[in-house]
């Protein structure tokens, strides 16, 4: 039994590595946590925003906390201001790793509302 | 009772309130940081009154006022979103020339609305009507079933969208009445940009608002009064 159980986590440790070292590394912006911690968001983003859009565009109630454009705010990357424009870009990066496709942004602006204000300018 | 118990008791009490004037500022904090949080109501329906006498021939502040909010191109191609565009019609027995603004009329009972077959076309509580483009199949029934022609089709991929209005192909979309703006409490973009103040926009079910003391006091019509639609704009001087 023991020679066993050994046996599993000799193969699963590995195992964990290696995912932990495949798992895409993000630009993640300017950061930081406003509604739950990282893994939790991970794993549930996508109930909170399917909520949020419904109550927003039906109901009106605009929860900034949990809305797309403040995600996009925080996320998008320094270097080009895009949650999707490069391959380790904050939501491309992900989604790409996990072969899951996001058309959100073929109508929300995918940039921080500053990038878009400057391009106006010009 | 104990002396320990009534102690106990002192301690839990002294301590809640403590909790409760520690965390109270940062609820506060929290409220005001969460945006608008309570849903539109029916107690309100939202309206303009365009005074027609006040809007001038060639003048298009309105239309490039909503051009630019909305991030529309401007261009009035079949096959380009015009959310609002001006009329200019003469009665030819005597001359007499108007221009007027037109766009969704915002009714209260949309034909748009009927037709739809996803729910994607909707009627939010206080009257703006709109299309919920999560739902919309590009079908574009209501397209068909508006009297003013007020609606468009977006027939080519969109870039870099005003994060308040997001729009893209495949969708039907129209006037929003600027529903981004009134729900931060200003008013649509085209009644802010007249020159002449013609466009007023108010809340129609509240009696003692600007727009409803005029409706009581000056003449206006309903554009197709004869479909009994009750749309939302009313036009003085028609």
């Amino acid at each position: 039994m023991k020679l066993l159980v050994s046996l599993l986590l000799c193969l699963c440790i590995p195992l964990a590595w290696a995912t932990e070292a495949n798992a895409p590394k993000l630009d993640i912006g300017k950061g930081g946590q406003c509604v739950r911690d990282p893994q939790w968001m991970r794993k549930n983003h996508m109930h909170l925003l399917i909520h949020q859009r419904d109550e927003a565009v039906r109901k009106g109630i605009r929860d900034e906390q949990i809305s797309l454009k403040n995600c996009v705010e925080c996320h998008a990357s320094l270097k080009d201001d895009s949650v999707i424009a490069r391959e380790d870009s904050f939501c491309a990066g992900c989604h790409r790793y996990e072969a899951v496709k996001i058309d959100c942004f073929e109508c929300h602006a995918s940039k921080r509302r500053v990038a878009l204000a400057k391009k106006d300018e010009k | 009772m104990s002396d320990l118990d009534t102690q106990r008791r002192q301690f839990l009490k002294t301590s809640l309130g403590a909790a409760a004037v520690a965390i109270a500022p940062g609820m506060l904090l929290f409220d005001t940081a969460q945006g608008k949080t309570e849903a539109a109501s029916s107690k309100v329906r939202w309206g303009m009154l365009i005074d027609t006498a006040q809007c001038k021939t060639g003048c298009n502040d309105c239309v490039t006022a909503c051009n630019k909010e909305n991030g529309l191109s401007g261009g009035t191609l079949p096959t380009d979103s015009q959310w609002m565009r001006k009329i200019d019609i003469k009665d030819i027995s005597n001359g007499h020339e108007t221009s007027l603004p037109m766009m969704c009329q915002h009714c209260e009972e949309p034909p748009c609305v009927d037709v739809c077959p996803t729910g994607a076309s909707f009627k939010r509580a206080d009257g703006i009507v709109l299309v919920d483009k999560h739902r919309c199949i590009g079908c574009r029934y209501c397209m068909m079933a508006c009297p003013y022609k007020a609606r468009s089709f977006v027939h080519e991929p969109l870039h870099d969208q005003n994060p308040d209005v997001p729009r893209g192909k495949g969708t039907v979309e129209s006037c929003t009445m600027c529903v981004h703006r009134i729900d931060k409490g200003q008013q649509p973009a085209c009644a802010q940009a007249c020159p002449n103040k013609a466009i007023l926009f108010g809340n129609l079910n509240d009696a003692n608002s600007e727009i409803a003391q005029k409706l009581r006091s000056v003449a206006s019509v309903q554009v197709r009064a004869d479909l009994q639609l009750n749309p939302g704009i009313r036009y003085q001087g028609l």
